[in-house]
């Protein structure tokens, strides 16, 4: 790739690398261009992680936004049940279904299912974490610990294109005569056991499952890639305790992720049994249609148990890494160290631990011994010790900073309101006394969306505003970034705050219309309201989406190497980084990740020597 | 940096290890991949086992290895256990050889490695072999199925009113007598394909009176349970072989000689195939010793 940097000119960070850095001798090999010697190799089969990131990046924003008309069509159907659907017809076909007298057109209920269930399954997996922890821990790995690339640029390709397929068997599930899989996005049996069950477990399901394997395989490319990156391939000086917590965070994420995703997949092939071989691993004593099924001796517990063991897991593996990035951002903006480093690893490394041995208060309801609750509520609660910790840090990082406020550090900061928002939320749900009311409502929905759906997505809207221009070498228009950063704050506790009375008042989740009911037919007007703010929030993001993709050519350039005044190794690569990151040497590190505001600098880069008689804790 | 002076030799190797530029576990980014891998797949495991654990419980009764695992190729003699024996120490054995195939590597000696491998595949194609056996003797002559488990256990003691073959016996001194916990296995009829569920007579607990009964079916997971588990761990042998085989012609076509790194690919396939044998430890504890 062509630097517009005139390489005779040296700053002052070049100097420091060509002095202290070393040679690895990676230019020599000329394996940069092997790998980039077409367009197919550098933008399709490429295996520059950075490039890998941008890919799992826009792939991730175009599942986000197929999830998200998803969630509106459905709000449109709560919202407004008696209203005409029939505009939607074009779209989506044989699932509006039109009075032939009246013109007036519903939404099938069979597809209102799919709708919920796809919309999860896409924003859960496919958005918040290969788009998440897929984009930024391959952007940012190489970059933040000093390497020329992940340990095996190969297995990387193969992770995003695994990905890839898991998406176009998912889009494909889409188009299928009896609809994608509609059994909620738990993949609960009977609803995924039996192909019969109803109209989106026959083929919808069937590819569900073999999507969500392919998805699984690049979770597992992806992640032991990312691990032995962050274990074998630090540079000179990058010691455990001088990783960005960016680092930390994906690293543990991997960790977390290759440990819980092998257990879906044992509960995902069992399901695969119960329905193509006729086995009872799930199912026992059924009835359908009046017909007695000869299932015996199976669980459906047992598959719960699988799944949340994953399940459970995964919410960590979601927010992590919005964690990281936020702790970063901050930060940086704040200009001052983040409060606590030490504290910050250790609660993600007790997170982690934890989200391991809390799954089953996600099954109190289903029938789980109340002995066995009392010890995942106690657990559960025990997360919010970790959590805490991290909150008072990020807070005390910003009391007292220099802050700048801009779309990143604006989005940090959202981030730190929702996650406190949603996660005191998570006590309350945390018990397994109060859940007699809780679950199932739109508590619960107004919990999960705020703590690790819209926080996450903010923490991943922090990433992007801050690193767009290391990715494109341009900066995003930031008047719209503070547009899309004010609107969508607002509209989301619009769009959840309300729910939480929904959920107090009993409305269970997934119902297709509640004006039939006498006991929630007077929350209408909030349905409506809801709905209102969310298509509000949708537009917004539609700002974002032309803002992200107008300033990839037409955004304002990047013309210094480090715009931020960041202290981490990113910035001291060149404007338009080529494969292998650093031109010459790579650098060595000779500090930690957050000198900022010290010894009368404003901020100090992790490759400047210790000054003399300079006191350091790492 | 604190004082290098109060930190034991130990210590100080381990800060320069962790400190970037190296690898702090003093391996390839490669082993650690693989390492990382059958993390992964232990945990694949674990779920199936895990599985198992709870549908067995839940289960009033389970067949008895003893008595369903003790059939052989060589006669019909009752052997409980004997075959599998066999299949067991074959793929131990060949732990032993891939062992011996990594160090001749570490030797940079090509010639052994090959030959080691090559013992190393015969004992992972001979524990297919067997298996294939062992899975076709329970399907095509047991008939046990995903679906279907002939295994059963008597939960009563009683007196059979008909013989094998599902005729009533001519007379009562001719009948055969069971206890509780017994095994049985239900016959096909060859002919008819017809299940032969003999009747049998007890003396109800309670009542004190006779009361007739059949042989009823064996829980039906323990037959999904036992192909699903063993042909996933089948499917890992498999595998295994297939690599060890590409890696044994690599290593036999020179291609590792340059590297002089001490034949690691044969290390790395090494440790997969020892993860193997270590998940059919568990996977032989569960279903044939449990």
């Amino acid at each position: 790739m062509a630097t517009t940097v005139n390489p005779t000119i040296k700053d002052k960070d070049d100097l420091l690398i060509e002095d202290l850095g070393y040679d690895d001798h990676f230019h020599e090999h000329h394996d940069g261009d092997k790998y980039q010697s077409s367009f197919i190799t550098t933008y399709i089969f490429s295996q520059d992680h950075k490039m890998i990131a941008k890919q799992f990046l826009i792939t991730g924003m175009f599942w986000a936004i197929i999830g998200a008309l998803m969630s509106l069509v459905f709000r449109l159907q709560l919202g407004f049940p008696d209203d005409s659907l029939a505009w939607l017809k074009p779209v989506l076909g044989k699932w509006i279904q039109l009075n032939a007298e009246t013109g007036m057109g519903t939404l099938a209920p069979e597809f209102y299912y799919a709708l919920v269930t796809m919309h999860g399954t896409i924003i859960v997996f496919f958005v918040l974490t290969a788009g998440l922890s897929g984009t930024f821990s391959n952007l940012l790995i190489p970059l933040q610990v000093g390497a020329r690339d992940m340990a095996s640029p190969l297995l990387n390709m193969l992770s995003y294109w695994f990905f890839f397929l898991a998406g176009v068997v998912m889009f494909a599930s889409l188009f299928l005569s009896t609809g994608p899989f509609a059994g909620g996005w738990t993949a609960y049996p009977p609803l995924s056991a039996l192909p019969q069950a109803s109209s989106g477990s026959g083929a919808g399901m069937t590819l569900w499952v073999v999507s969500l394997v392919f998805f699984v395989v690049s979770v597992l490319l992806g992640g032991v890639n990312y691990i032995t990156t962050v274990l074998n391939l630090r540079t000179k000086g990058m010691s455990m305790w001088r990783l960005p917590l960016t680092i930390w965070a994906f690293f543990i994420t991997a960790i977390i992720g290759l440990l819980s995703f092998p257990v879906l997949v044992s509960g995902l092939l069992l399901i695969m049994f119960d329905r193509g071989l006729g086995t009872s691993f799930y199912l026992s004593e059924i009835f359908i249609g009046g017909q007695a099924l000869d299932h015996v001796g199976g669980s459906p517990i047992l598959y719960q148990h699988l799944f949340w063991f994953l399940g459970h897991p995964e919410v960590y593996i979601i927010i992590l890494p919005a964690m990281g990035i936020v702790s970063e951002v901050l930060s940086v903006h704040a200009r001052k160290p983040i409060f606590g480093y030490k504290a910050m690893v250790f609660s993600i490394l007790a997170i982690a631990f934890l989200s391991f041995i809390v799954w089953a208060h996600h099954m109190f309801m289903s029938g789980v011994n109340p002995f066995i609750s009392n010890f995942f509520v106690v657990f559960t609660l025990i997360i919010a010790v970790p959590s805490a910790v991290k909150v008072f840090n990020w807070i005390a990082t910003l009391y007292g900073g220099n802050i700048r406020f801009n779309s990143a550090s604006l989005f940090s900061i959202g981030f730190v309101s929702l996650f406190i928002s949603g996660g005191l939320t998570g006590i309350f749900l945390g018990n397994s006394a109060l859940d007699i009311q809780l679950h199932d409502t739109y508590f619960v929905v107004a919990h999960f969306h705020i703590v690790m759906g819209v926080a996450a997505f903010f923490g991943m809207f922090a990433g992007i505003y801050h690193w767009y221009p290391k990715m494109f070498g341009r900066f995003m228009n930031e008047t719209l970034g503070r547009i899309h950063f004010w609107g969508t704050i607002a509209g989301s506790y619009a769009i959840f705050w309300p729910m939480h009375y929904l959920g107090m008042a009993g409305v269970p989740r997934r119902y297709y219309r509640f004006d039939t009911f006498d006991s929630f037919s007077h929350f209408t007007d909030m349905n409506q309201f809801i709905t209102i703010a969310a298509i509000v929030v949708f537009a917004l993001q539609v700002l974002f989406v032309i803002n992200f993709f107008y300033s990839i050519w037409y955004g304002k350039k990047m013309t210094v190497k480090n715009p931020w005044q960041a202290t981490t190794l990113e910035w001291t690569t060149p404007i338009n980084v080529g494969h292998g990151n650093w031109e010459g040497n790579i650098p060595t590190v000779q500090r930690w990740a957050y000198d900022y505001g010290k010894d009368g600098h404003d901020f100090i880069s992790q490759i400047e020597p210790l000054k003399e008689g300079e006191q350091t804790a790492h | 940096m604190a004082t290098t002076e109060t930190l034991t030799e130990n210590e100080v190797q381990m800060t320069e290890d962790w400190s970037g530029a190296g690898s702090p576990f003093r391996a390839s980014y490669g082993k650690l991949m693989m390492w990382y891998f059958l993390l992964s797949d232990a945990f694949t495991f674990a779920g199936f086992l895990i599985a198992y654990g709870a549908l067995r419980f839940s289960s009033p009764t389970w067949p008895v290895p003893d008595f369903v695992f003790s059939t052989h190729p060589f006669g019909s003699g009752h052997a409980p256990l004997i075959f599998v024996t066999v299949m067991s120490f074959l793929l131990i054995i060949s732990s032993v050889t891939m062992v011996r195939a990594v160090q001749e590597g570490h030797k940079e000696n090509k010639n052994g490695v090959v030959f080691w491998m090559l013992l190393t595949i015969i004992g992972g194609a001979g524990f297919l072999g067997c298996q294939a056996w062992e899975w076709n003797n329970l399907i095509a002559h047991e008939h046990m199925t995903v679906t279907t488990n002939p295994f059963g256990t008597h939960v009563v003691d009683g007196v059979y009113l008909d013989d094998d073959h599902g005729h009533a016996y001519a007379n009562a001194s001719e009948r055969e007598t069971f206890k509780r916990g017994e095994s049985y296995l239900i016959h096909k009829d060859e002919e008819s394909s017809e299940w032969i569920q003999r009747r049998f007579e007890y003396k109800d607990e309670e009542s004190g009176q006779a009361m007739m009964g059949v042989q009823n079916f064996g829980p039906k997971a323990f037959g999904a349970l036992f192909f699903f588990i063993t042909g996933f761990h089948g499917f890992h042998v498999f595998s295994g072989v297939l690599f060890l085989l590409i890696i044994m012609i690599n290593a036999a076509s020179g291609l590792y000689v340059a590297r002089k790194n001490g034949y690691e690919m044969v290390e790395k396939i090494g440790l997969y195939w020892h993860f193997v044998d270590l998940v059919w430890v568990f996977v032989f504890l569960v279903f044939y010793l449990l």
